[in-house]
């Protein structure tokens, strides 16, 4: 989390700041409440270009296109702030999902994060500023599996 | 934020309606300034105090994100509890019971 | 008025054009209407409104056309259905409902001004009031009642009237409209408000009946326009495009604006007119508001 500038007083603020930083938490994360489960991968986030998130989120990880992940968004969005999507995969000990818009600013939106408790089926709404590429991940046994479609996003006729 | 728990053969479904502007800090307001960003950045849920589920959210997930995720082993009665943080560090946690 | 000059590409243009004649009618004889059974002539109108949509899409539920242009196309009922699973309006239902509880400092509330304390009573509105010979609207009355108690009247586009609004629709979920035109001066402002429904206006020459009856479900640029018939049941509305909810009127002064007509003021004498014609001739579908559209 980008704490630059800001004047983190003694307080919960700054408690859950810290909370946040660096992987080290992970290993904290057993020993603290619910929050701290994973750092919130700001170079993922901030990564402009598809490629560049999904090596700054996954490094090293082998990507490979598959046919065991339903992934539901509309093909023309409704309304590009608010596109609802879900995805449900049965394959084996899924560890994260995550979706990426390609042509947005910041291609990453969202990575879930699942337990050995979880179904793998989640759903979400996101913003996409432009018709582009939806693309789910579902990372499983050591690899990421990918699938992907287009989504259109149209500036409405009636806006009003 | 509002949640929505219901168990239907062993496997609870989970969704969840957060009340956040989700400002992306790209957008300017009538005068040309621009808005800074104000977005949330984690939810993580658990269940009978067992993290259930937890995501990294980014600037794309729309205003008053909504999310859905499901796990196995609940059951009616149980607790479900979901906790968010955002990019200044303000944070919210509700409850609901699983249907 | 050009009514004539429409273009009619469709079978059921005949009804169309009945209409159109009948709306020339209504204000050539505004001074003379002893002996005219209004009800009957209200009927006919919404009889004939009503098998213009049936016609022209035979597939749909009558019940149905409260969900607007999701009776009409399955790509966007689609996206409406996943949102519906989590509507984006319940924090303003919600909100609604919190407003509507809190007393006015004269220590009385919104409960004391209305039928029923408030509850399950959208469908009674709009209605004509002879003594004050105007249409009052559901948000008019919200102001007429602060106004009543003391308080400022609220702005009627969005923000904090939306929301009363959106909370005294969901008391009213499923309760069916039936919306009168009991004698001659509601019969006149109903005329007004069916007139201004099929006029064309704007740069671009379009009346409400262009878009929402004669290309209903066909595409303008890239937008599907709505079907007439239903059309105030499902407001206010949460509109993915204000991210708020937002009132009929609203979206009447966008919907103009889209046409490059000058829109009109919300909660002035023609749109209040308005909306009571649309609302006679949504007769016996029911009060489906808030909602969500794009």
């Amino acid at each position: 989390m980008n704490v630059s500038g800001k004047d983190m007083t003694m307080s919960r603020r700054g408690f859950l700041g810290s909370l946040f930083k660096g992987a080290a938490c992970i290993a904290a994360a057993t020993s603290l409440p619910r929050l701290a489960f994973a750092a919130w991968n700001e170079k993922a986030f901030k990564a402009e270009t598809l490629e560049g998130a999904l090596s700054s989120k996954y490094p090293g990880l082998e990507i490979v296109d598959s046919t065991a992940i339903k992934l539901k968004a509309p093909a023309i969005a409704e309304n590009g702030a608010v596109v609802p999507v879900s995805v449900k995969t049965n394959l084996p000990d899924v560890k994260t999902i995550s979706l990426f818009v390609e042509k947005n600013p910041s291609p990453l939106a969202v990575t879930f994060h699942l337990t050995p408790l979880n179904v793998a089926d989640v759903s979400i709404r996101i913003r996409m500023g432009e018709t582009s590429n939806l693309i789910a991940v579902v990372e499983s046994g050591g690899k990421l599996h990918r699938v992907q479609q287009e989504v259109k996003v149209t500036i409405g006729g009636c806006g009003g | 934020m509002k949640i929505k728990a219901k168990v239907k053969k062993d496997i609870t479904k989970v969704k969840m309606l957060i009340k956040h502007p989700m400002e992306t800090g790209r957008r300017k307001d009538q005068d040309g300034n621009v808005i800074p960003g104000l977005y949330i950045t984690e939810v993580s849920a658990s269940h009978n105090g067992q993290p259930v589920f937890h995501a990294e959210v980014g600037q794309a997930v729309s205003k008053d994100p909504y999310m859905a995720f499901s796990f196995k082993g609940g059951v009616s009665g149980d607790k479900i509890s979901i906790t968010w943080i955002d990019s200044s560090g303000a944070t919210e946690t509700g409850e609901a019971a699983i249907k | 008025m050009g009514l004539v000059k429409l273009t009619l590409k469709i079978k059921s243009g005949l009804i169309l054009a009945g209409l159109l004649a009948l709306s020339g009618i209504a204000s050539a004889d505004a001074g003379n209407k002893a002996g005219l059974d209004y009800k009957a002539m209200v009927q006919q109108d919404v009889r004939d409104f009503q098998d213009y949509f049936k016609k022209r899409f035979s597939q749909v539920e009558f019940s149905e056309y409260k969900n607007g242009v999701y009776a009409i196309d399955a790509a966007s009922r689609e996206q409406w259905l996943e949102m519906e699973d989590f509507p984006p309006y319940e924090f303003a239902v919600d909100d609604g409902e919190a407003l509507f509880e809190t007393p006015f400092a004269n220590g009385k509330s919104y409960a004391d001004c209305f039928a029923n304390g408030g509850e399950s009573i959208r469908q009674n509105y709009p209605y004509f009031d002879s003594k004050k010979g105007e249409v009052i609207t559901l948000e008019l009355a919200i102001n007429n009642c602060r106004e009543a108690n003391g308080e400022k009247p609220l702005a009627y586009k969005n923000g904090a009237l939306a929301v009363l609004s959106a909370y005294m629709a969901s008391t009213s979920t499923g309760n069916v409209f039936a919306v009168s035109v009991p004698d001659e001066a509601a019969y006149q402002a109903y005329s007004e408000g069916k007139e201004f429904f099929y006029s064309k206006r704007g740069q671009l020459n379009f009346s409400c009946a262009d878009c929402h009856m004669r290309v209903a479900g066909q595409k303008l640029r890239a937008d599907i326009t709505s079907p007439a018939l239903g059309h105030p049941t499902g407001f206010p509305v949460y509109r993915a495009k204000w991210e708020e909810m937002g009132t009929l009127h609203r979206r009447y002064a966008g919907c103009n604006k889209n046409i490059r007509a000058k829109p009109l003021p919300a909660q002035g004498r023609a749109y209040r007119n308005l909306e009571y014609f649309q609302s006679v001739m949504s007769q016996g579908l029911e009060v489906n508001g808030p909602s969500s559209r794009k």
